[in-house]
């Protein structure tokens, strides 16, 4: 039986697609038969960052219409051993995903991978609702400042009340936080919350933190998944947050502003 | 004008009653810090009324200044006696404390001799000094809620106190018809006594509400003293006023 992850935030832009994939990526690397589900119908997102999109025949919604058969659909990643992408439907109404549907293609999907990893579109409607349903786990992405935390907190609150394990009154969807796009100059600065802020507001466990890297942008543009980069900070946060995914702790990285050169210290030292 | 020095007031105490059978003074003290030992905390200062009511001392004379100080020793705090008959009358009086009938006390009582940790104090036990008659209004049992009340989220306690075992986050809402309770930061809006209950209150572990209300009288957030803010914290009525205090 796969073990369902959804990845939401309510707030759009905050970086749950470059979360799924990163994660989806890390999960397979490290030997887990992964899939990663777009469930952003109409944004179509995933495929460009996984590098795949010239390879998207059959999506989502054809499955779930019985237009295409997962076999069809199901894209295997290039670059990575174990790894697969179910695209989003670029052009059909949002109503396309329906529950039973959803239901039909995750139950079809567990007995063959470890792990389905379900990219949430933004907000806290229907969309985002029919994502989360049937998680075991979620990885609720925020940036460090306020209204994204808000937009966290009540997804959280979906999370409890509206998903099948809710419904069901079974063992609760197993939360995770990461902070993304994190930067810890802006942090002393007092332009951003820090972790310990966004800890202390939202109250679960933190997975990870991802620092605010240009690495991203470049790796989206190349359409490679940052885990990949592992010179990258980004890339190398992620990779922590996967072990932590999969059991291990450790330690935090990335979460202050980096020594300072000998002539910047010089004049930190005068003022 | 003149004004009173004091005031008399009848009140309800709880303490704990030791039934004694049989006094032997080292055998007692033994038996006695065993049975203080299974629940020590309970135990610790508990004020203690010595029932005499059932002892026989096989026609002996009994050292009742021993038998407080070895309750002392152990902890307790013995507030008086009860239930002496003529016998052990003038010893008891000679001790000081207080002795009382033995009906005037409504009492479920520690049996003293016996084995079984069930049977030991129960925490209710009392005696009743003075009877109020009141007309009872039949208690719900309170709303538990033991997970984050999340922004968009609505908690209602009809008719009952409501326990929040964790957080209540910025724009959740929670309200009671009685008290409410936050093991946690109160961040979003806590409507206490919405039924109009005025002696309602609200208790939280961390002050930052963004609003307070009891049996519709409310304060905002920016009403809130800064002194407050982020603090432990009780919300009570005062003459149509609420009251924001440290707990
Ligand atoms: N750690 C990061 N550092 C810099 N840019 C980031 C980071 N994470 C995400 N981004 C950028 O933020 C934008 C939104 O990311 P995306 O993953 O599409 O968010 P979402 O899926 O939540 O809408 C993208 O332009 C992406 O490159
Ligand atoms: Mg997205």
């Amino acid at each position: 039986m796969a073990k369902i992850i959804v990845v939401t935030s309510g707030k759009g832009g905050v970086g749950k697609t470059t979360t799924s994939a990163a994660i989806g990526t890390g999960l397979a690397m490290q030997g887990h038969r992964t899939i990663i589900i777009d469930f952003d119908v109409g944004l179509r997102n995933l495929d460009l960052i996984m590098g795949c999109e010239r390879r998207v025949v059959y999506d989502f919604v054809n499955v779930i219409n019985g237009e295409a058969s997962l076999s069809q659909a199901v894209i295997k990643d290039k670059r990575t051993d174990n790894l697969y992408i179910l695209a989003a439907s670029q052009t059909r109404d949002k109503d396309a995903l329906t529950q039973e549907g959803v239901q039909k293609v995750l139950d079809e999907l567990s007995t063959n991978y470890d792990f389905i990893v379900c990219d949430s579109p933004a907000g806290i409607e229907k969309g985002a609702q029919m994502a989360l349903y049937f998680a075991d786990e979620a990885i609720v992405v925020t940036n460090p400042e306020v209204s994204s935390v808000r937009d966290s907190d009540r997804i959280l609150g979906i999370l409890q009340s509206k998903s099948k394990r809710a419904e069901q009154g079974k063992e609760p969807i197993k939360e995770h936080l990461l902070i993304t796009r994190y930067n810890p100059s802006r942090v002393n600065d007092g332009e951003m919350l820090s972790v310990s802020d966004v800890e202390d507001i939202l109250a679960i466990p933190l997975l990870g933190v991802i620092p605010e890297s240009e690495a991203v942008l470049k790796a989206s543009n190349q359409g490679a998944p940052v885990i990949l980069d592992s010179q990258a900070t980004a890339g190398q946060a992620y990779s922590d947050a996967v072990q932590r995914l999969l059991g291990d702790e450790i330690g935090h990285r990335f979460l202050n502003v980096e020594k300072k050169g000998f002539f910047k210290r010089l004049l930190g030292a005068s003022a | 004008m003149s004004h009173a020095d004091f005031q008399l007031k009848g009140s309800t105490i709880t303490v704990v009653v030791l039934d004694i059978y049989r006094y032997l003074p080292d055998s007692f003290s033994t038996q006695l810090e065993q049975k203080i030992l299974q629940a020590p905390q309970f135990f610790a200062n508990s004020p203690v009324l010595i029932n005499v009511g059932k002892l026989t001392n096989d026609g002996s004379p009994v050292d009742f200044r021993l038998l407080i100080k070895q309750c002392s020793e152990l902890g307790l705090q013995p507030v008086g006696f009860k239930g002496a008959s003529d016998e052990f009358a003038s010893a008891i009086a000679d001790t000081g404390l207080a002795s009382l009938p033995d009906s005037s006390a409504s009492v479920r009582a520690v049996s003293f001799e016996a084995p079984e940790p069930a049977t030991q104090a129960d925490p209710e036990v009392q005696v009743e000094i003075k009877t109020v008659v009141q007309e009872k209004v039949v208690q719900r049992p309170s709303k538990v809620i033991t997970r984050p009340v999340r922004s968009g989220q609505q908690v209602y306690a009809e008719g009952a106190d409501l326990i929040v075992l964790s957080q209540v986050s910025e724009g959740a809402e929670v309200l009671a018809d009685g008290n409410i309770h936050v093991y946690g930061a109160l961040r979003g809006r806590a409507l206490a006594g919405v039924y109009g209950d005025t002696e309602a209150r609200i208790f939280c572990q961390q002050m930052d509400a963004e609003l307070v209300s009891v049996a519709g009288n409310f304060l905002l957030s920016e009403s809130l003293d800064e002194s407050i803010r982020k603090q432990s914290a009780q919300v009570y009525l005062q003459d149509d006023t609420l009251k924001v205090i440290p707990l």
